[in-house]
């Protein structure tokens, strides 16, 4: 971890990872900005953390709840629906996937 | 005294003595509002139609006798909370056309104590931003110097209070943004503790830090909001079932015998001489009003800001995956396949920032760097948490800066990303923690003021805003109005 500089190439494919269009103009940024961001979380490093428990929630001990599994909601898609770029017969429709 | 310029309790009384009717509250603000529009650019959308509908129901409210302290009383929501009907933008492209189809419950429950709703704040893109240059609707700038950034995300609501645009604004805070803003801007900025506020409708960022809050002139204000606000939901997994205290009630308390610990860690290189100059004054003046004093360490404090930089991105990248062009949001022209579609609706439709962030995220989560950064992080966070827990063992609360500086100019922190994130090196923490957090307006670094940040252990709401409401009884930093906007 102790170089953290990354190439376009791994730009390119932590980009393609997050599904996101970079112009070629954004990858030199992102190259640079990342990792500066790499070196700086690379500090945590210096923390002895043997034997401790990761931490994933702010409140200690505290447990997801769970309800009765039982409809509480209306269906509500055609005013959820009113939002989408392209709906038909109440289906999200999207560019063909199967030939 | 103008009407503006009361304050939120103030106002409350006036509506309620019939001194003023809600309709004739909102024009007045309603005028401010526009007229401000072009130089702080404080809002996203102004709901002119929807305020007077509102005012003029409360107003029958209180003509019949009925309705509640904040019946009839203006607010303002940040542009991150859903609004039924109403755009909800979250300063963001990906946004500009999503019209909210429910209110968060955080909306719902200031709606139904009569509040009237006159406008959305401006905000950094998806709350990510200190300085809210990152918004898609342009920056906002501080009524205390239009030159200046107003901090962030909640830039646009601690503009709005500072500028007496609204007596009252909701705002959300994952790394500071209530606190760091509200310091930049001179008003008090309340973070309650995580869970305490539903998050249902807020539009997640990073939900393990995540919490909805509120700007106002002074903690008074903050405790009749909040006492609206908080509260059990289950629509929210991570509500908090126990009972919302008298907030208002629990202002009086005396301040002799809290036990002050100054947060070491907070007073280093980074933190300017003015700044430091005005907390310990402020710290020699609770001293004055019989509170203790003593120093507390917290070692592992220092790796807050790396903590969070993994943390933070690594939920904002699973969050944010939801925006796919497909089901709301902005969708790119001509997608040649699914892949192009998602891809480039997502690069056109994120700023900058939002994308920095992802991209981080995604690395950080990515097979072989997974528990190296992520696993790692999360581990300093219990350290830094456990650091929190013992000192509050030895001590009531915590206080020290709530920023490094006062505000900087706009554009002079864009270049380095590092720069920016490290102005939320004092707040960070107590989300990290998961911890309620108060920064109060404690005077003035040249002609710009410098808040004071007093955090506490887990719901220790009503003892943050007892110690705020006490100071703030012996100054009146929290009543300076900027000038030009009395």
């Amino acid at each position: 971890m102790a170089d953290t500089s990354l190439d376009a190439a791994q730009i390119g494919a932590i980009a393609h990872l997050a599904r996101l269009d970079l112009r070629p103009a954004e990858v030199p940024v992102y190259q640079d900005s990342l990792s500066r961001i790499l070196s700086l979380v690379g500090e945590l490093e210096r923390a002895d953390t043997g034997g401790v428990t990761p931490m994933a929630h702010p409140l200690s001990g505290s447990v997801q709840r769970l309800r009765e599994d039982h409809v509480t909601e209306r269906d509500h898609h055609e005013r959820y629906q009113l939002n989408a770029p392209r709906v038909e017969a109440a289906l999200y429709l999207v560019p063909k996937v199967i030939e | 005294m103008s009407i503006h310029t009361k304050t939120l309790a103030e106002l409350a009384l006036g509506l309620r003595n019939k001194e003023f009717s809600s309709v004739e509250l909102t024009r007045a603000l309603l005028a401010r509002i526009e007229a401000a529009q072009p130089t702080l650019n404080a809002l996203v959308s102004i709901t002119q139609d929807g305020a007077f509908a509102q005012a003029a129901a409360a107003d029958r409210e209180i003509a019949s006798g009925r309705g509640s302290t904040l019946t009839g009383v203006p607010i303002l929501h940040k542009d991150l909370f859903c609004t039924e009907g109403v755009r909800t933008t979250c300063g963001s492209r990906m946004l500009d056309n999503f019209i909210a189809p429910y209110d968060a419950t955080v909306v719902a429950k200031l709606k139904a104590a009569g509040t009237v709703m006159l406008g959305k704040t401006n905000m950094d893109e998806f709350a990510m931003g200190s300085s809210n240059e990152t918004s898609f609707y342009g920056p906002v700038r501080n009524p205390w110097n239009v030159e200046l950034v107003p901090g962030g995300s909640s830039g646009g609501s601690a503009a709005a209070v500072a500028a007496r645009l609204a007596p009252a604004a909701t705002a959300t805070d994952t790394g500071g943004s209530i606190r760091q803003p509200a310091a930049l801007c001179g008003v008090t900025g309340f973070k309650p503790t995580y869970g305490r506020v539903s998050r249902y409708g807020m539009i997640a960022f990073a939900s393990s830090l995540d919490q909805g809050g509120v700007i106002c002139a002074s903690a008074e204000d903050a405790a009749i909001v909040l006492r609206a606000m908080a509260g059990f939901d289950p629509r929210d997994s991570t509500s908090v079932d126990r009972p919302v205290p008298d907030y208002v009630a629990a202002l009086q308390m005396p301040l002799s015998g809290l036990k002050i610990g100054l947060l070491k860690e907070f007073f280093d290189a980074g933190l300017d001489a003015q700044n430091e100059r005005r907390i310990r004054e402020a710290l020699a003046l609770y001293e004055r009003l019989g509170a203790r004093l003593q120093e507390v360490s917290l070692p592992n404090l220092p790796l807050s800001v790396p903590a969070y930089y993994v943390v933070a991105p690594a939920e904002c990248s699973s969050n944010l995956a939801r925006f796919d062009g497909v089901r709301f949001g902005y969708r790119c022209e001509q997608p040649r396949d699914l892949t192009d579609l998602y891809r480039r609706s997502r690069g056109e439709g994120f700023g900058a920032e939002v994308k920095r962030r992802i991209m981080t995220g995604t690395y950080v989560l990515s097979a072989g760097y997974y528990d190296a950064y992520y696993l790692k992080a999360q581990k300093v966070r219990r350290l830094i948490a456990d650091d929190f827990d013992r000192a509050f063992a030895q001590v009531d609360v915590l206080m020290g800066p709530t920023t490094p500086t006062a505000a900087f100019e706009l554009g002079s922190k864009t270049a380095d990303p590092i720069t920016m994130y490290l102005n939320d090196i004092y707040t960070i923490g107590a989300n990290l923690a998961g911890l309620p957090a108060v920064s109060v307006p404690c005077g003035f670094a040249g002609n710009l003021p410098v808040g004071l940040q007093i955090i506490g252990p887990h719901f220790a709401e009503e003892r943050l805003l007892n110690a705020a409401h006490g100071y703030q009884r012996e100054t009146d930093w929290h009543s300076r109005v900027p000038p030009g906007w009395d």
